[in-house]
């Protein structure tokens, strides 16, 4: 092999290194192209403040949607966080290598069942139990969160237990030389040590909530208006667009466009965040 | 032991010439989208049509008739489906024809035990001027209105024919099909919510409108005053083999075959 | 309090949320599989749809899932590990390659419904592709392009420098020593992100249903439309067409998906159990 070949294949290799960065601007770029100028017709405090939804008469407002996935979200960490960063506190700190390497594997496997499978078993069995026990028609936030903060469960777990297990060992062995005991150790030490990792990690199941689809659409009731009680149904950004998108012509595919922006920027900035947050780790 | 690329190469090879090499040149099949409503009848259609003519691939897709709308004046399908009452301006220049008639049906719960409602009433529920099943004298409970989204022909000639001027309750929940809004009246007891008379089954119960049963008769003789026509939209220059379909589904075979399976013929 | 009490407590707190996740997923499996498994036969897996779903079987979905997966990676494995070995073997960190991760590491998150978005105007309108086989799977692989990126770069960075320096060592060039010596060794770690992306790909809907379209035939060309497992499912259980074929579709998926876990995960052991 000669040095042109070698440098022909360099110069190829670029190109295709550069095609995340050409799809990922192909995206936005469509994504933006078709929604800003619907923003800048309509206004863009009208459409995040608009509290109507009603394409026929021109009317879009996405405040009940944004509320939506903000109530989804928020509950899905109620109960996604606890539960993920208890489970990951355990399997570090409480636990030995041999149980891990047998729990482990077992979330992940949670982390690939589909996501409409979630709904469905949402659909079947908690939306039923809901509405006869706690009232409402069972398809609300109250659903909605319970089956998305299980589904960020992997996510949270995760890397929760790889920034406690990153940490160096002298953090716990100097407070076990202290007398504390193992929960002491979590709780003044070992948690604020790795305080970063695991902000970085809710903050990256907070993405995977507000990003959440079919899900939602499944259990969430798709109502237009803004809850007041957790047992309302909400409609979030992402069905929005997925119950419309369809069919959808002119304006009206316009504003869902606009209302794709609002998400995209929503998720970029929480991913960035959470990369800033690493990133300071790290130093 | 060394790897090799070279096996997984072949295979996969092999595969996709095994794969297009067997199957007829991409011949395009004949594409219909839009009204749920009529979706499971054109289907019905299509898989006779396609026993007649091997040679023919028909697609039905459902998305609700504005898919149907979209899609044919966007020219991603040959037909367009959409049952409402007329067709919006944006198709003023495609073909269009009535293949069919269909009646809607207002649905609630099996355990609910209403059973009639005037259509002044039924205005006033889905409007939410009445927002209590007590206002009816029926339990004690909120109502729970069920609509079909935006975009669907159901949804726009309900809303035309039954709240008129009046705006649909802010608190209406939405299923985005026929077969949706069904399972959801079917599962709760609060619920009412309309469908398509040819999507009526035994799960749940279809209330008589001023003393007049959702039937295809009433729907007929113009009793049962909620009813719309199946439109089919033609994408411009469309294929003949769609043409061909078009021209069996209108046929008295296809109309008969409409008939048989629930819905109202147009011929 | 007594500190060894509260240790006590909060093992059992914690105790108890590793209980609560682990059921949550024992529960899931078993309720789809009690309900779903009996009904899943050969004549299920090889006919056609019937009654739009509510009788036949799944043989048109299992066609469209897999020409899917099949040809998504075969879009997006090239593209996904050349950018690694790129990052990997041809620059050192510098901004070129801080902008590359920056974008992966945001394709990353982006809602699968956004893509969807994107495919339906960009590949099934603008490109006029329409509801096809080949508009879903090339979403698809722009999806899956930040795993296959990420999984490949570690597998390549897992590899000892020395393999390489004996290829140098006997006159070979760079990019004989990556195709013969290390793409090679990293390949278990490589194939474990393709699988894991398959398994993204066969439980894919929000972005399939708008570019590879719901048809109920089996898909005979790239150009024609097919609806995926999931995509199937997802339709017959909210309409309600029928309860016991969603079950026995649902069955279908969640055993797939654990195949695909099992075997990812068996690979990715092998290769660390070489490195580690």
């Amino acid at each position: 092999m000669n040095e042109i070949a070698e440098k022909i294949i360099e110069k190829f290799l670029i190109m295709i290194a550069f095609s995340t960065v050409a799809v990922l601007f192909l995206i936005t770029f469509f994504i933006f192209k078709e929604g800003i100028p619907f923003l800048a017709e309509y206004g863009l405090f009208d459409f995040l403040s608009g509290t109507i939804w009603l394409p026929g008469e021109n009317n879009y407002g996405i405040l009940p949607m944004i509320a939506g996935s903000i109530c989804v979200t928020i509950g899905a960490l109620v109960v996604g966080v606890p539960l993920g960063v208890g489970t990951a506190i355990f399997l570090v700190e409480f636990t030995n290598k041999r149980v891990r390497n047998i729990v482990k594997p077992m979330i992940e496997l949670l982390a690939g069942i589909p996501s409409v499978v979630y709904g469905f078993i949402g659909i079947m069995v908690l939306a039923p139990w809901v509405r006869v026990h706690l009232g409402g028609s069972g398809l609300s936030i109250f659903t909605a969160s319970i089956v998305l903060g299980i589904m960020i469960l992997p996510t949270v777990i995760s890397i929760t237990m790889d920034s406690l297990s990153a940490l160096s060992p002298a953090y716990k062995e100097g407070s076990i030389a202290l007398g504390a005991t193992n929960w002491q150790t979590v709780v003044m030490v070992l948690l604020p040590a790795a305080k970063s990792g695991i902000l970085a990690g809710i903050i990256l199941g907070m993405g995977r909530a507000i990003g959440e689809t079919m899900a939602v659409i499944m259990i969430a009731g798709n109502a237009l208006r803004i809850p007041s009680s957790i047992f309302d149904s909400v409609r979030t950004m992402t069905s929005n667009i997925a119950l419309e998108m369809g069919y959808a012509l002119g304006t009206h595919r316009a504003a869902l466009f606009a209302n794709a922006v609002i998400l995209f920027v929503f998720i970029m900035v929480l991913n960035s965040i959470a990369i800033i947050i690493t990133k300071k780790r790290h130093k | 032991m060394r790897f090799s690329w070279k096996p997984i190469l072949l295979v996969f090879l092999f595969f996709l010439f095994f794969y297009f090499s067997f199957t007829s040149r991409p011949k395009l099949p004949v594409r219909l989208a839009g009204s749920t409503a009529f979706q499971p009848f054109a289907e019905i259609l299509a898989e006779t049509y396609m026993a007649k003519y091997p040679e023919t691939i028909i697609d039905v897709q459902g998305g609700g008739s504005a898919v149907g709308i979209m899609a044919s004046q966007q020219g991603i399908v040959d037909i367009g489906m959409a049952d409402m009452l007329s067709l919006p301006k944006d198709v003023d220049h495609l073909e269009r024809v009535i293949v069919a008639r269909d009646g809607i049906a207002v649905i609630v719960n099996r355990d609910n035990k209403m059973e009639d409602i005037s259509f002044e009433t039924l205005g006033k529920i889905f409007s939410g001027d009445i927002k209590k099943w007590d206002d009816l004298g029926i339990k004690s409970s909120a109502i729970r209105v069920i609509s079909r989204e935006d975009g669907s022909g159901t949804r726009k000639s309900f809303d035309q024919l039954v709240l008129g001027k009046k705006k649909l309750t802010r608190d209406a929940m939405f299923q985005d099909s026929n077969g949706t809004i069904r399972e959801s009246v079917k599962n709760d007891p609060n619920a009412i919510g309309y469908i398509s008379i040819g999507y009526l089954t035994e799960d749940v119960k279809p209330l008589k409108i001023d003393g007049y049963e959702a039937t295809n008769e009433n729907v007929i003789n113009e009793s049962y005053k909620i009813a719309r026509p199946v439109f089919l939209i033609l994408k411009s220059n469309t294929s003949k083999e769609a043409r061909k379909f078009l021209d069996y589904m209108l046929s008295s075979e296809g109309q008969k075959n409409i008939a048989d399976e629930g819905l109202i013929p147009v011929k | 309090m007594n500190p060894k009490l509260t240790q006590k407590i909060a093992s059992l707190v914690l105790g108890s949320a590793v209980v609560i996740t682990l059921s949550a997923l024992v529960f899931i499996i078993f309720y789809i599989l009690y309900h779903g498994l009996p009904l899943v036969s050969l004549e299920f897996l090889t006919n056609p749809i019937r009654e739009m779903g509510k009788s036949g079987g799944i043989f048109p979905t299992i066609v469209s899932t897999c020409l899917l997966a099949i040809i998504s990676i075969f879009i997006a494995a090239p593209l996904g590990i050349g950018t690694a070995v790129f990052l990997t073997e041809y620059t050192r960190e510098n901004v070129i390659t801080k902008i590359i991760r920056f974008t992966t590491d945001c394709l990353a998150g982006i809602p699968s419904i956004i893509f969807g978005l994107f495919g339906f105007v960009f590949f099934v309108i603008y490109l006029g592709l329409g509801w096809s086989i080949l508009s879903g799977s090339l979403t698809l692989a722009f999806m899956m392009l930040p795993t296959i990126i990420r999984t490949s770069e570690e597998a390549i960075r897992a590899v000892p420098k020395s393999y390489q320096e004996v290829t140098y060592g006997l006159g070979g060039s760079k990019w004989q020593s990556i195709t013969q010596i290390i793409l090679p060794k990293a390949m278990p770690g490589i194939l474990t992100g393709i699988i894991l992306s398959v398994g993204r790909a066969v439980s894919e809907t929000a972005a399939l249903i708008f570019t590879a379209g719901i048809s109920l035939h089996t898909p005979v060309s790239i150009f024609s439309s097919g609806r995926s497992m999931a995509v199937h499912f997802y339709t017959i259980a909210r309409e309600g067409i029928s309860m016991p074929m969603a079950f026995a579709t649902a069955a279908v998926l969640i055993i797939t998906v654990l195949m695909i876990n099992i075997v990812s995960y068996f690979l990715m052991n092998r290769f660390l159990r070489r490195y580690a």
